[in-house]
């Protein structure tokens, strides 16, 4: 992995937030073909962390470079850079006036002026890969939240962004639609896909991530792959977060 | 009950009415839609914020809303004759009709532009959506049942505003009530008109509503 190319990068990046430090000098490199997962309590900041690596939140320092190139300061042409920035939210949000289809056609042909038989044949492709292609004329208000889910990462896929953003995208479903998500980041992580990914599903985390990042109050605490994260974290902070997640007879911390 | 004249002159009020009422929508939108959408995305919350953009257009939209109509009308009645050629009659009641309708439009438009979810917008941007893919794609797009109402209710507030403009000269079926019902106690066409009216705002309103009903996607 040490050999391949820097994607997506953040340098020292602070970001404050109603008057609070949200960001603390964040720094961060993804590597082509790597899949990094940020996890840490709620408000950590590794949410807005994602949302400042495609400049939907404005960063006050540091840096955010993309394929080498800094796009936090000056002229940044934003439209061309999150093209190759795919995100994916955790409540979808599918244009709800649009079928299946046009919400995953509109952005390579408008964004990107491609060939609307090209792209829709190439949706319909991806469609039957997330087991949707059924659907490809319904709303969004008929299909199930996981449905939705697996339609918006299509939706994100089709403009062949270099690296995906997922921020908490099973946060908002019921826990049988979780899985049917999580498979389809787990094919695309199998697939090569350069991914950072904001969760709280720790078996998930573990089974997807090659690094996990470990966020609390605006700092990056401790990274390392997740074998040993999730068995020897470094830092006490760490520790007890995982904590959290094991339960005892009783109430007994474990 | 009414003689041929009456009858006719109800008849030619009427289509005065609606051409008063739907040229001055008309109007009012191409004004007012663009106002609505540069105070929407100028907002601070908006996808382009611009605080002095915003400012004086706010300024300007409370301002002229501020003027209860009938002054406005009076007003304005110098630019009106120098558009229209005259100061009465239906035509030159577009003018006034068009400068009340457009800051009123505009404020509705914004109202339904800012009931657009935030995140389908950020949705569009990070997709590499630019700022007028937005407002063509997924502001408009999204909000059209909302703007469809919207349409309704100004075409509404339009046929009263024209009514008014009888008060003036304004031509039209507020004129006819006016003149008729209050000038000459003629009370029995004073009734008859209002019944036009009324009649005119349930077809309209009825249109609007069936049509945005027709293009909300979001419910079953």
């Amino acid at each position: 992995m040490a050999e391949q190319q820097v994607i997506l990068e953040a340098r020292n990046i602070t970001k404050d937030y109603g008057g609070g430090r949200v960001l603390d000098g964040v720094s961060l490199q993804v590597h082509k073909g790597e899949v990094i997962v940020l996890i840490g309590p709620s408000g950590c900041g590794k949410s807005t962390f994602l949302r400042c690596m495609n400049g939907l939140e404005q960063i006050q320092s540091g840096q955010i470079l993309l394929d080498g190139e800094v796009i936090t300061e000056g002229k940044t042409d934003w439209t061309k850079v999150r093209q190759k920035i795919g995100m994916v939210f955790q409540s979808y949000e599918l244009f709800p006036h649009m079928s299946v289809i046009d919400n995953l056609v509109l952005g390579p042909v408008k964004v990107q002026g491609r060939d609307k038989k090209e792209v829709t044949k190439e949706a319909e492709k991806l469609l039957e890969r997330v087991g949707l292609l059924d659907k490809k004329d319904a709303f969004p208000r008929q299909l199930s939240g996981g449905q939705k889910q697996r339609v918006a990462i299509v939706r994100a896929l089709i403009l062949k962004p270099e690296i995906l953003l997922f921020d908490e995208v099973t946060a908002a479903l019921d826990p049988e639609m979780v899985r049917e998500v999580l498979d389809v980041i787990l094919e695309l992580a199998a697939d090569g896909y350069t991914m950072l990914i904001v969760t709280h599903e720790m078996q998930f985390a573990k089974a997807v991530a090659d690094k996990i990042v470990f966020i609390d109050g605006g700092k990056v605490v401790e990274s390392g792959i997740p074998e040993k994260f999730f068995t020897q974290p470094e830092t006490d902070r760490a520790r007890r977060f995982l904590n959290t997640f094991i339960y005892a007879k009783g109430g007994e911390k474990a | 009950m009414f003689d041929e004249t009456i009858i006719n002159m109800l008849i030619e009020g009427t289509w005065a009415t609606l051409y008063m009422t739907l040229v001055s929508t008309l109007f009012g939108y191409i004004v007012g839609l663009p106002l609505g959408i540069v105070l929407t995305i100028t907002d601070k919350e908006g996808i382009k914020p611009n605080a002095v953009v915003y400012k004086i257009l706010d300024f300007i939209v409370n301002l002229t809303r501020s003027i209860p109509f009938l002054i406005l009308l009076i007003l304005v009645m110098p630019l009106t004759k120098l558009i229209v050629g005259k100061s009465y009659g239906s035509t030159a009641t577009i003018v006034p009709l068009t400068i009340a309708a457009a800051p009123f439009i505009g404020r509705m438009v914004e109202s339904s532009l800012k009931e657009v979810d935030k995140g389908v917008i950020e949705a569009a941007q990070s997709m590499g959506a630019g700022t007028f893919s937005v407002i063509r794609k997924v502001l408009l797009a999204e909000a059209r049942t909302s703007l469809l109402v919207g349409v309704t209710i100004a075409v509404g507030t339009i046929l009263g505003y024209s009514a008014m403009a009888g008060a003036v000269g304004g031509g039209g079926l507020g004129d006819i009530a006016i003149r008729y019902g209050y000038h000459r106690y003629e009370t029995d066409i004073m009734i008859v008109t209002i019944v036009i009216l009324v009649v005119l705002v349930q077809i309209l309103q009825g249109l609007g509503m069936m049509l945005s009903k027709k293009l909300d996607r979001r419910h079953t």
